[in-house]
């Protein structure tokens, strides 16, 4: 793309977005191209600002057009943009192109004005590897391939008439000589790994998973955006905890007792485990109403202050408004704020204040 | 160009460069010289939405347009064949991906453009070093955003976009005003203009001679007219608003120029708009001679059929300006090779006579050079277009229909489509707006006037667009216009809109109001 109309692009899209203060807001609209993909119909979405002029209105107005009808028949669309044919179309529906999940962690990112992740320590450098893959003419005569030397002699050499098949020599020239050669392969480090864990006990709702949901969705996208690679686990928990896959993750919904200590434990083996701190970057997200058994409190900071903690590039603990629980839970983390910095605690009373806590959450840029 | 684009035709499309130029000459067309550049589909897409130009002023719009051309390439939708620019030489861009096929079809086609952009006449007033001016006009423009902020110039150029269609179009050809301005805003006092017609007397004669009470009179007369003359600012109601305003309106010099640059380059682009229909018809006539009577091989014939059908076709009813055009000059082309034309052709009632008509005149070729030469849209519609055309060609005209708020086939009877084409591209289908009076109530106010012709102004846009002027002009502005069949005084102040019925003053209003 051309730097001129990548300003103007990017000018475009920031008034588009809402970037920029502009008087123009008003005249956005929500286009869209009308594309095919195999059978289906996409909508590409395109907005558009028309800057107004005096302009005729609809009243009165009408033009001339070309093809069959009779005469009172009405045009599918004679201005409308777009293709009248996909209206024929028996159940054509159309689809929505949707964004890249770049595109999105952008505009997230945009939004909420996160700050990017650093991945820490070591883990986010890039080796590379030099791996011999590669044909060079030139080099030193111990890489020299030989094989693909001889084939080039010979076939210069039949191609010139000199080849005797009574006297098989191939005498390769400095032309058909062929060396090994490498390339560098990066090989991407900087992996993370995301834990989340839900408290699943009688008292979280159905509409409290969906926040947390959505939550996590975010979260996991923000994340996605900064590594290479990202493995998820899932940890439900009640009076014991489960890592579970994400369908389960969502849609359980268990009763009795909690202890939140459970989760903390099972998250810290499998952590040992499976991603070593020394080559993972380790992120864990738990979601709970804030109930917790009386005794299992002191366990549970005792277990996030000693080992977990040191482990981890963020510990998030997001708690939901529950008819049932006290919440008192989110004060005990609160207290660990200030000796850890990698600890974020975040109420989130409703679906209002997701955004809020997602900013609250990645706002640390860790 | 900041930037370049390794853009030298290779050799092969060179060749056949030459060949078709060779054939272009041949034919009698006549053009300035013509470069082809060879760019990338993207970069196609960047000059594009740049209206062809390399280098234009910084604004969104620009982008907005890019993004639109992309999308639609990069999802296979739509793809720009041609791009010509109207200069000297001609600039055309070839895309390098094109088949070769293309390519040709793509050569031959900008040869019609070239040679109409240098012989028509609507073309004849444009300044053919454009692509230097333009590039000017980006760097000038680029300053005063270094200067007073992106912010401002954009705003101010967004509301020079609102107004930039409200330009004279025949002002090109026709002298309206003289070499200085007519208005004079000199301190004059009124001694020296107001002289009455008094008789020689001798001092006890003057009183009757010369009578007070008629001197008064007309002293009071003289002083009427001239207020009157003074009020009447511009003279006559004035098209050129954005002229009007560059001249009149208090602005600083930067938005003076900034105004001036947004005309200059909306008067290069009207004739591009006000011959759409017989440029891309003149343009697909030539490639269509060229190529198949010329340079088409055996094996590409279905390739170029395949192409130039996807050009020809109509998306939905809507008419397509290359369609009608070439099909009206063939159709004088053939008018006039069998003297279908003239008053003993019009006048003759046989129909089988009409259908075999042919005095073998071979005169169809001349004529439609000569048409190329005198018309835009408008003259070669009302000229040309015939009721057989109409009828062949499956023409109708549509209206929009308020109970069911869609657009319906209103006709298929040649006035009725004549007079809806016409109506299209009278003004480029848009309203015809006026300065009336740049000194509107003696308070400075700006007034503009609507000339109404049966369709109400879009409302909405209106006021929006009176809010931009009200900007430039700085002083509140007024819109005389007729809605639903009232004649209204649109206003706005610089704070709220009024809709006023005319012949209602303020004065009566208030009246009114005590006596409730």
């Amino acid at each position: 793309m051309g730097q001129k109309i990548e300003r103007d692009y990017q000018r475009f899209r920031r008034i588009v977005r809402g970037k920029v203060k502009s008087n123009l807001s008003k005249y956005i609209s929500r286009g869209e191209m009308i594309g095919k993909k195999g059978r289906d119909f996409v909508s590409i979405p395109l907005p558009q600002i028309e800057i107004p002029q005096f302009r005729y209105g609809q009243k009165g107005s009408g033009g001339v057009g070309q093809g069959d009808g009779d005469v009172g028949q009405p045009l599918s669309s004679p201005q409308g943009d777009g293709e009248p044919k996909a209206g024929d179309q028996p159940g054509g529906h159309i689809l929505e192109v949707e964004l890249t999940l770049e595109e999105m962690a952008e505009i997230l990112g945009e939004e909420l004005a996160l700050p990017r992740i650093e991945p820490k320590g070591k883990k986010n450098i890039l080796t590379r590897r030099d791996r011999y893959t590669s044909i060079r003419q030139v080099g030193p005569e111990s890489l020299r391939h030989f094989k693909r030397t001889y084939k080039r002699a010979l076939r210069r050499m039949i191609t010139a008439g000199i080849y005797d098949p009574f006297d098989p020599r191939v005498i390769p020239e400095r032309q058909d000589k062929q060396y090994r050669s490498w390339k560098d392969t990066p090989l991407p480090q900087s992996v993370a790994c995301i834990i989340y864990m839900m408290d699943v006990s009688g008292s979280m709702t159905d509409e409290q998973k969906e926040i947390v949901r959505i939550e996590a969705f975010w979260i996991d996208m923000w994340i996605k955006a900064h590594y290479e690679g990202i493995e998820t686990v899932y940890i439900i928990h009640d009076a014991v905890a489960h890592e579970v896959d994400e369908h389960t993750f969502y849609h359980t919904r268990e009763s009795g007792g909690t202890k939140i200590s459970s989760a903390y434990e099972l998250a810290n083996k499998i952590i040992d485990h499976r991603y070593s701190p020394q080559e993972w970057n380790v992120y864990a997200f738990h979601f709970s109403d804030g109930d917790n058994w009386g005794d299992d409190v002191p366990h549970c900071i005792n277990l996030l202050k000693d080992t977990l903690l040191a482990k981890l590039n963020l510990f998030g603990y997001g708690q939901v408004e529950s008819p049932y629980g006290s919440g008192e839970f989110f004060d005990y983390v609160h207290e660990l704020l200030g000796d850890h910095p990698n600890v974020v605690a975040s109420r989130i009373p409703d679906r209002e204040a997701i955004l809020g806590s997602i900013k609250e959450f990645l706002g640390t840029g860790r | 160009m900041s930037r370049f684009y390794s853009t030298n035709l290779p050799p092969d499309l060179r060749i056949i460069k030459e060949e078709i130029e060779a054939y272009a000459r041949e034919y009698g067309l006549d053009f300035y010289e013509t470069i082809f550049e060879v760019v990338d589909a993207d970069d196609l897409n960047e000059i594009a939405a740049y209206g062809g130009f390399p280098t234009r002023y910084p604004h969104w719009s620009f982008g907005m347009a890019y993004e639109e051309l992309r999308k639609g390439y990069d999802y296979g939708l739509s793809k720009i064949y041609e791009m010509v620019i109207n200069n000297d030489p001609c600039y055309a861009y070839l895309m390098r991906c094109n088949h070769l096929v293309d390519q040709k079809l793509v050569m031959a086609h900008v040869y019609g453009h070239c040679d109409f952009f240098k012989n028509n006449a609507y073309f004849a007033h444009t300044s053919r070093k454009m692509m230097d001016e333009m590039a000017n006009h980006g760097s000038r423009i680029r300053r005063y955003v270094e200067k007073y902020g992106e912010d401002e110039v954009e705003a101010f150029l967004d509301r020079c976009m609102s107004i930039d269609d409200l330009i004279d179009i025949h002002s090109t050809a026709i002298k309206r005003r003289g070499d200085f301005s007519r208005y004079d805003f000199s301190d004059k006092s009124e001694e020296d203009e107001i002289k009455t017609t008094r008789f020689k007397s001798k001092d006890y004669m003057a009183d009757y001679i010369n009578p007070p009470s008629v001197i008064k009179a007309e002293e009071e007369e003289a002083r009427k007219r001239m207020e009157a003359v003074a009020r009447s600012f511009p003279e006559q109601p004035e098209k050129d608003v954005l002229l009007f305003l560059i001249d009149h309106a208090p602005l600083k010099n930067w938005q003076r120029d900034v105004l001036s640059i947004i005309r200059d380059e909306a008067y290069y682009f009207m004739p591009q708009a006000q011959t759409k229909i017989m440029n891309e018809g003149w343009a697909s006539y030539w490639h269509s001679t060229i190529m198949t009577q010329k340079v088409l091989q055996p094996s590409e014939i279905v390739d170029y059929a395949d192409h130039h059908s996807g050009t020809m076709a109509m998306h939905g009813a809507r008419i397509n300006p290359y369609k009608l055009g070439i099909e009206l000059l063939r159709n004088i082309e053939q008018r006039w090779n069998t003297g279908r034309f003239g008053p003993e052709y019009e006048n003759c009632d046989d129909i089988d006579a009409r259908r075999t008509w042919d005095r073998k005149l071979g005169l169809g070729r001349k004529k439609i050079f000569e048409v190329r030469r005198v018309h835009n849209d408008i003259t070669f519609i009302d000229t040309f277009l015939t009721p057989e055309f109409c009828e062949e060609h499956k023409l109708f005209s549509y209206a929009f229909v308020d109970q069911t708020g869609q657009y319906v086939i209103e006709s298929r009877t040649f006035e009725q489509i004549k007079k809806r084409l016409l109506f299209s591209l009278t003004n480029f289908g848009k309203p015809w707006i006026y300065v009336k009076d740049g000194n509107f109530r003696n308070r400075g106010e700006l007034l503009l006037w609507h000339s109404h012709n049966g369709i109400d102004l879009k409302l909405d846009h209106a006021r929006d667009t009176l809010q931009n002027l009200q900007f430039v002009w700085s002083r509140p502005v007024h819109l005389e216009t007729i809605l639903e069949g009232k004649p209204t005084l649109l206003s706005f102040d610089g704070n709220e809109h009024t809709a006023k019925p005319m012949g209602e003053t303020d004065a009566n209003r208030t009246a009114l109001a005590k006596a409730r």
